[in-house]
């Protein structure tokens, strides 16, 4: 592995009935990532269960307070290479809290894999697995039909079951979706074509992970700089020094921008773009930075700078689609943080106008909001945010919510608009 | 945007997390122990806050078992950065008897949380950001970047907050804290990817030297003054070099002739064995045992 290669994040969605981890443990072996003592433990504790082979989902399930409780940890993450990239795969498990895990693991990641069995076809699970993907824009969909060799390996059986979740991905304005049949536990078309599938033409699961573009996955055009922290050295070689430090969340910026601070509505221009590797003319997204400006204005954390031909919405209201986390049901009476980019705001929840049912897509009116509810909330914030939506921006129109009294995460929110 | 590796994204990923640390909470620290990972650490937090100061101070929680390469580096590396160290040894719990062992050569690592809860409790620390990585080991796979620790310092593997987009939430009430690992999502072949080429100087004995070792089931084990051939066991001259630096009487190096970084890389690359597996001989008594000691306090 070359220190070029690119960092891919997935995830994949299916029960273990789909044969999910049957497909994550191919992966990894084939690709040489499972070693020998990790596998010599799964296969003591497979054979102390009875088994006859070794569970490859034994890799990933299994700290001791989930086996004692019986309970699932929402995600854990696994990691592999090829010479051509790096992967970081969240690995959700289980049935229970399936939105609440999937809207977690799916935050950051590139690509979904979503699995079905070719003998059972599209399901409810399916299509709720497709609306968490599409709800949280997940770039990139791969629909890995698996057990092909249930189904004799029947061409005809694999374009009936596209062209039924092609149709249903487009109501949902999906067009960014890769079929691929496949035999996990073969070895068809994951890592190595194999014979059976010879009238399929298209790339494998890997070649696909391995190739995929993922440049755009990040918004390129607005620049959107969240200040984190202020470096003011006060030395003698630095007396000037007053550099935004940051991450470039999207677009790019160069020397010389004119730039708008928010929400102050201040302006000024750049006058340096600098890391510790050196000073830069241009820089861009996701590269962590300083910024120092020509004009000494105020700007403080939780600012952010944009350019002055670009601006994102600033305001006080706003709706979102907010996926409930926690266990405790959502208080209209109540005031939350939200913490949205570098800022930590108070807000209100003005409104929640439906629920959607996550298995038929139907709104519900008025609803109550508890854990793994997908709800349309107005909210008002204590001071104003500059955002974008959610579709044109994750990292601007994205935002948590934090109950002040346990300080726990209780909800995930993307802006509409 | 094509130039942009796997490196670079891990890179800004990692110092992302320390400026949101070090904007967020009252009193961070960095822990640092003069291992690989750590020096990683510190070059992530230069490039983070140059050409400010660290806004924390380093702190080790010293066993007394360190090989004494190790110690060298991690002073001469605080000095020439010009930080400021903070060691805190285990000697002094046992002094005050917030640690009592039976055997003062046998591993130590177990009361290290006594320790670094005990200096945590000293400096009113509210976030200690360290090394560990989730490809190290399974409990670790399944932690949070902020991962939020009760009053005694415990982990509640069921108890964790939702983690979404790179949104970290900070909060905590008082007396209780979080450790941070801004580098999650490295891998083994990631730290040594990065320490090639960022040219940075670890420890001797990383690189493949020779040594006395004694045979123990599959591993060998490095001979010390804590670490004396038992009746029937012989002492061997052989090529080795340590993927970790822990403990002396429980860390185990491997066989190799790597001398340089790049037949480091090569190793790691084609390594069956994971690096806890190869070299931690504490790990490998329970399939649980890290968990165990993350409940206690441990990293």
């Amino acid at each position: 592995m070359s220190n070029t290669t690119q960092l891919l994040r997935f995830i994949t969605a299916g029960s273990v009935d789909d044969g999910k981890s049957t497909l994550i443990g191919r992966l990894l072996f084939d690709a040489k990532s499972i070693f020998e003592d990790q596998l010599s433990a799964i296969s003591i504790t497979s054979k102390r269960r009875g088994m006859a082979s070794i569970d490859l989902s034994l890799l990933t399930d299994g700290l001791h307070a989930e086996r004692e409780q019986g309970i699932t940890i929402d995600v854990a993450y696994r990691y592999f290479a090829t010479p051509r990239r790096k992967f970081i795969i969240g690995d959700t498990p289980g049935h229970e809290q399936y939105t609440r895990n999937m809207v977690t693991a799916a935050s950051t990641a590139n690509l979904v894999i979503i699995l079905v069995d070719a003998r059972r076809g599209v399901l409810v699970q399916t299509r709720r697995h497709t609306y968490l993907a599409s709800l949280v824009g997940i770039p990139h969909i791969v629909l890995a039909v698996n057990k092909m060799d249930l189904v004799e390996y029947s061409e005809a059986r694999f374009e009936e079951i596209r062209a039924e979740y092609l149709a249903f991905a487009a109501q949902l304005g999906l067009h960014n979706v890769t079929c691929i049949p496949l035999s996990a536990l073969e070895g068809d078309m994951l890592v190595e074509r194999g014979e059976s599938l010879y009238w399929y033409h298209g790339p494998t699961l890997m070649e696909l992970l391995e190739n995929i573009e993922i440049d755009h996955d990040v918004n390129t055009q607005d620049f959107r700089y969240p200040v984190q922290w202020i470096c003011r050295p006060q030395t003698d070689e630095h007396h000037d020094f007053r550099g935004f430090m940051g991450r470039i969340e999207s677009g790019k910026v160069s020397v010389g921008d004119p730039i708008t601070v928010l929400p102050s509505g201040k302006t000024s221009h750049v006058l340096e773009i600098s890391t510790y590797d050196g000073k830069l003319d241009t820089a861009h997204a996701p590269q962590s930075i300083a910024i120092r400006l020509t004009d000494e204005i105020d700007i403080s954390r939780g600012d952010m700078l944009v350019k002055s031909d670009n601006l994102p919405s600033v305001s006080m209201e706003f709706e979102a689609m907010l996926c409930w986390l926690s266990e405790t049901p959502l208080d209209r009476n109540r005031k939350y943080l939200v913490k949205h980019t570098t800022r930590t705001v108070k807000c209100l929840f003005t409104r929640i106008d439906y629920r959607i049912d996550v298995n038929t897509l139907e709104r519900h009116a008025n609803p109550d909001v508890n854990m793994n509810d997908i709800v349309h909330a107005g909210i008002r914030v204590q001071q104003p945010l500059a955002f974008d939506s959610y579709l044109k921006n994750r990292a601007s129109g994205s935002f948590i919510v934090i109950d002040e009294a346990t300080n726990n995460t209780v909800a995930a929110g993307m802006i509409a608009g | 945007m094509n130039s942009f590796s796997h490196l670079d994204t891990l890179e800004s990923e990692s110092i992302h997390i320390m400026r949101e640390v070090a904007s967020a909470c009252r009193n961070p620290a960095l822990l640092f122990s003069g291992g690989k990972d750590s020096i990683v650490m510190l070059r992530l937090a230069e490039k983070a806050f140059r050409p400010c100061k660290f806004p924390f101070p380093l702190v080790h929680i010293d066993t007394e078992h360190n090989f004494p390469e190790v110690i060298e580096t991690r002073d001469r590396l605080a000095a020439s950065l010009g930080e400021r160290l903070i060691v805190r040894s285990l000697e002094d719990s046992i002094r005050r008897g917030s640690i009592v062992i039976r055997n003062p050569d046998l591993p130590r690592n177990p009361f290290q949380s006594v320790t670094l809860l005990e200096t945590i409790a000293e400096f009113g620390f509210d976030a200690c950001m360290g090394g560990a990585r989730r490809d190290e080991e399974k409990a670790r796979a399944k932690e949070r970047i902020f991962s939020f620790r009760d009053e005694f310092g415990q982990w509640d593997p069921k108890n964790q907050r939702p983690e979404l987009w790179d949104i970290y939430n900070t909060r905590v009430h008082q007396g209780e804290n979080i450790r941070v690992f801004p580098i999650s999502n490295w891998t083994e072949l990631d730290i040594w990817q990065y320490i090639e080429r960022e040219k940075l100087h670890i420890p001797s004995i990383y690189y493949a030297h020779r040594r006395e070792v004694i045979r123990r089931g599959n591993s060998v084990m490095p001979v010390s003054d804590l670490v004396r051939p038992k009746a029937g066991e012989k002492i061997e001259v052989l090529s080795v070099r340590f993927r970790t630096v822990g403990d002396m009487t429980c860390t185990a190096p491997v066989e190799s002739e790597a001398i340089s970084i790049k037949e480091i890389i090569e190793e790691t690359a084609a390594s069956r064995i994971t690096e806890r597996g190869a070299t931690r001989m504490d790990d490998q008594t329970s399939e649980a045992s890290m968990e165990l000691r993350k409940k206690e306090g441990y990293f």
